[in-house]
């Protein structure tokens, strides 16, 4: 089984048909199936989810991009500060970066006075957080390697039979 | 009075059959295709960005009839990286306008009225009109699907007269999808090289090989010189329509093309070219995820074919099955006019290459899964009159 393959597969679509995918790799569709649930099990699969472009839902989401400075621990060095911050379920994703900050955490609120309130009352008080820079999206391009708000359904303008 | 004005031979060459079948699917509405013989992905954003930036560069004018020395480095280099065979970049490369051009410059260098090419049907719908517009005499070899549509030495030996100047071969095949893996070449070598044959190799379909590493005829050093290289960049970087292809062959061979090239083209177009530098330099990446695409979904589509009870078999390059129709009782053309009919999904009846493709239809998968999922659920819905 070519699971780095299946992995791409499902990484760009999560729906796929287990009888395609079974199809496309040459398996059996139980083949496809027991590798799947292995590689849940394996925690190399964390789940699928839906790419959503929710200003098209006209749902008012609000999405800030924080750099967050911090003094490592002797023993721990960043990652028990970081467990402090990525438990809070406003945190969407977490990085430990190079560069001038040490956290890099992204947030989605309501509104910016709910990210504002959460960064200065949680995110920033942490032990061990030093700074926080809080940058608010203005507007979101694009998503998971999709572009959102295309302008032209682009359409297949290849003429219809060719040699 | 005006058709008495006009060239025999150009007179006498048959309209594509494909062209037949354009006129037909074209006029209907909803139609699902499989039958378009180039890639359904955009040119990389790279090469496009590049074409552009020369353009605002003011590189708008002609370049050396050969093309520009940059890309033919990179050309050169790129065939070496590939398949381990060298080139030089000031006398064994034109540039061209797609790979069309270099296989009728490629022809019209070496034919003699008279002389004779062998062709392996079925084959692409070009080369017996660019034989014949050369001067030339198409002879035929039917490869047959048992054969997985390899050439076999027996078939080219047969095939050989004293006025034998040339074989035009084109491995990964459209339409069939065959190849000629490097075991296959080494029993057709010693033939080729005995009766001096020139070899016009269209390698157009090279990087999409799937199973194994592409294989040359110019990759055997003792018909190295004999052998000409036609490639491009219409299939492995998604650029058909700019139209930029290539030539790699002995400079005996080179200076008599580039006469015909400087004369009757100039030189392939200036931005196209700086694209496709591009391409050679950074894409590479782009040409292999787009590969892997192909490959899965030639995977997805064979089994698709053979559930619905159209026997193909597993195709090891390009972007094209070549099913047998025949337990349908069907020729290839009603076929087709019926699929689209009935069900209105568009495929070329195999016989547009030539006789030997009678019985079999060539089916494109250069679309999307869930494009030939569609289409495959129409065709096995065809299909159902035929299977009771």
């Amino acid at each position: 089984m070519e699971e780095k393959v299946l992995l791409s597969l499902i990484e760009k679509d999560a729906r796929r048909d287990v009888k395609d995918l079974a199809a496309i790799l040459q398996e059996s569709e139980d083949n496809i199936l027991n590798t799947l649930s292995q590689l849940e099990k394996e925690k190399v699969i964390n789940g699928y989810h839906t790419v959503i472009n929710w200003n098209r839902a006209n749902v008012e989401r609000v999405n800030a991009v924080i750099d967050v400075t911090c003094t490592p621990e002797r023993d721990y060095g960043y990652d028990r500060i970081a467990s402090m911050i990525y438990q809070y379920p406003e945190v969407d994703t977490m990085y430990l970066m190079s560069g001038k900050s040490e956290f890099l955490v992204i947030i989605y609120g309501k509104t910016m006075t709910e990210i504002a309130n959460f960064v200065g009352s949680k995110l920033a008080t942490v032990e061990g957080v030093t700074g926080t820079s809080t940058n608010f999206v203005l507007k979101q391009y694009k998503k998971e390697g999709i572009i959102l708000d295309v302008i032209e359904e682009e359409n297949d303008d290849r003429l219809i039979v060719t040699p | 009075m005006l058709q008495d004005k006009l060239n025999k031979t150009v007179q006498e060459i048959k309209p594509s059959g494909i062209r037949k079948f354009f006129d037909l699917a074209n006029t209907r509405e909803g139609v699902i295709s499989l039958g378009v013989g180039e890639p359904d992905f955009a040119t990389p954003w790279n090469i496009c960005e590049a074409a552009i930036y020369s353009i605002k560069t003011k590189k708008t004018h002609y370049t050396g009839n050969a093309g520009i020395l940059p890309l033919r480095e990179e050309i050169c280099k790129y065939i070496k990286r590939t398949i381990n065979v060298s080139y030089s970049a000031e006398e064994n490369c034109i540039v061209t306008v797609g790979g069309s051009e270099a296989i009728d410059i490629s022809l019209r260098a070496i034919l003699n009225p008279g002389d004779e090419v062998i062709l392996l049907q079925p084959c692409y719908v070009a080369y017996e009109p660019a034989v014949v517009l050369a001067g030339g005499v198409p002879k035929y070899i039917e490869l047959k699907a048992e054969d997985e549509f390899k050439l076999k030495p027996e078939q080219l030996k047969a095939a050989i007269t004293d006025k034998t100047k040339a074989i035009l071969i084109n491995f990964p095949s459209n339409p069939t999808g065959g190849v000629m893996t490097k075991a296959d070449y080494e029993l057709i070598v010693p033939i080729i090289k005995e009766h001096e044959l020139i070899v016009i190799s269209d390698e157009i379909y090279a990087e999409l090989s799937y199973d194994e590493k592409h294989c040359s005829p110019a990759c055997f050093e003792e018909i190295k010189d004999q052998v000409m290289i036609i490639s491009g960049f219409s299939k492995a970087f998604a650029m058909t329509g700019w139209r930029l292809g290539y030539v790699l062959a002995h400079e005996v061979f080179i200076k008599q093309m580039l006469k015909i090239h400087q004369y009757i083209i100039m030189c392939a177009p200036t931005a196209a070219q700086y694209g496709a530098l591009e391409g050679l330099r950074n894409g590479q990446k782009y040409v292999d995820e787009m590969v892997e695409q192909y490959r899965q979904r030639r995977n997805f589509i064979v089994n698709g074919f053979n559930k619905a009870g159209l026997p193909t078999h597993m195709p090891h390059g390009a972007f094209y099955i070549f099913p047998c129709i025949k337990s349908t009782g069907l020729t290839s053309e009603e076929f087709c006019e019926r699929l689209l009919d009935e069900q209105n999904v568009a495929c070329v009846p195999g016989n547009a290459f030539g006789d030997a493709g009678e019985g079999y239809i060539r089916v494109s998968y250069a679309y999307s899964i869930d494009e030939i999922k569609k289409a495959l659920e129409r065709i096995t819905e065809f299909m159902k009159q035929f299977n009771k």
